[in-house]
């Protein structure tokens, strides 16, 4: 169930553009056609899917404090994670290289029209966003990274999704001169992102770890209670 | 501005408007929007960003000649994840509430794109000095939509600005309070970043015709 909690938490909660406005940059630039759109979310998607659990894995094994200890005792103490910055985005733009090796190969079409955008997905906030994100939410297995990567690039890509088909259709609108192309496209998306914030209350209709602690809170209680009980029947029997 | 000529001049105060690197560039957007609920945060947030690119334009310039032209972008990215590593344990050690406020968005000033925009449209072709005042003209220009924005949040939504009072005290009523005004809560949320940047683009293009688009 955390799996699936993850999952649309990552989509529609804390959505990557709407709730953090990561990967705004190129989530304006190139949102003008809903085909060049669909290609960079894509291409997204599959960065994030496989550079969080990359990193999650070097954050686990070496950047927290007390990672390096399947090394040796002594390095219990070592804390390197103000290497985190320099480690993750070493990884992003490796992973981003190995992918667009990859889709010059299979796809050259797609390839062609994402043109100077694939690179520059290495500098996406959105996808050092994920990494940092994931580190800082202290995200427990891989498992879990995997699905908050390939979650929130799909949140990603359905914003840009929207927001291209949106600027299409409004190219025969009366927008005032002013706010044409870039100042429109800010309103509306802050239109959007209120939208969003509807769907705060889907999975619990309300805060989960608050309920979660009085419950056990209360269970421990009713236990101990029911030992004092034990303890006291069997004095009063004695 | 005795010791800069005109055009040096002119590097400094065209990204403040006609080349603002958020509202004409769209550059750097991530951040400005989405720390600017406090006045303060903007303002730490815009000196960060003022350091990150007044040295990395500098170190960029000066070792311009000697990086080979495939793995710019690698050390580009190294040069700056360095900056910003010293800013973040600096923040941590001087201002930790803040920074845990920050939290990601230090680190995203890595990704932004003002400061690799420039080291390639800027740095990558000029000497140290110019760079550095392009370096600093786009920071700052990156800054004045921060406060503007981190202003305006943070005054219509809680009704404080640096987190002194200014409208009054809302429980018990005072000044502005008194006469039954109330805060916009609504303004301290994210959305309304991307709206009043949105206003704050409708204005600049309304008084500059130039830089309206078709």
């Amino acid at each position: 169930m955390e799996h699936l909690e993850l999952f649309f938490k990552s989509i529609f909660i804390d959505n990557m553009v709407f709730a953090t406005f990561l990967g705004m940059c190129s989530y304006l630039a190139v949102s003008k056609k809903v085909s060049t759109a669909v290609g960079l979310g894509a291409a997204v998607i599959f960065v994030l899917a496989v550079t969080v659990p990359v990193n999650w894995l070097l954050d686990q094994y070496i950047l927290q404090p007390g990672a390096l200890t399947w090394l040796g005792a002594e390095y219990a103490d070592y804390d390197l994670s103000f290497l985190s910055f320099i480690m993750f985005i070493a990884t992003i733009a490796t992973m981003v290289q190995l992918v667009e090796i990859v889709v010059e190969k299979f796809s050259p079409s797609l390839y062609n029209s994402l043109g100077i955008f694939l690179p520059l997905i290495a500098v996406n906030c959105a996808i050092l966003g994920g990494s940092l994100f994931m580190q800082s939410r202290e995200i427990e297995s891989i498992g879990l990274a995997f699905n908050y990567g390939i979650s929130s690039g799909i949140g990603w890509f359905l914003a840009i999704l929207a927001i291209a088909a949106i600027r299409e259709k409004i190219r025969y609108s009366n927008v005032p001169a002013p706010l044409r192309g870039l100042g429109i496209t800010f309103i509306i998306t802050g239109l959007m992102a209120i939208g969003f914030m509807s769907f705060g209350g889907m999975l619990t209709g309300g805060d989960d770890e608050a309920t979660k602690e009085p419950e056990t809170a209360q269970v421990e209680q009713v236990e101990e209670k029911e030992q004092k009980l034990a303890e006291n029947t069997t004095t009063i029997n004695e | 501005m005795g010791l800069l000529s005109k055009k040096d001049a002119k590097l400094i105060t065209d990204p403040l408007a006609d080349n603002n690197p958020i509202t004409i560039q769209v550059l750097g957007i991530c951040s400005a929007l989405a720390i600017t609920a406090q006045l303060k945060a903007s303002i730490v947030m815009s000196l960060s960003v003022l350091f990150v690119m007044g040295v990395g334009n500098v170190v960029i310039s000066l070792i311009r000649n000697i990086i080979p032209s495939k793995i710019r972008i690698i050390v580009q990215l190294t040069v700056v994840a360095a900056l910003v590593i010293i800013v973040d344990q600096v923040l941590k050690a001087y201002a930790y509430s803040l920074s845990k406020e920050l939290s990601v968005f230090i680190g995203l000033i890595i990704t932004n794109c003002i400061i690799m925009g420039r080291f390639e449209a800027f740095a990558l072709g000029n000497g140290p000095w110019k760079s550095f005042l392009d370096g600093i003209g786009n920071a700052l220009g990156y800054a004045v939509i921060l406060v503007i924005v981190g202003f305006f949040r943070e005054l219509l939504g809680s009704g404080t600005l640096l987190g002194f009072k200014v409208l009054g005290d809302p429980i018990e009523k005072t000044g502005l309070y008194a006469i039954g005004y109330e805060n916009n809560g609504f303004m301290l949320l994210s959305p309304m970043a991307l709206i009043v940047v949105g206003i704050i683009i409708w204005v600049q293009r309304s008084r500059n015709k130039d830089l309206i688009e078709d």
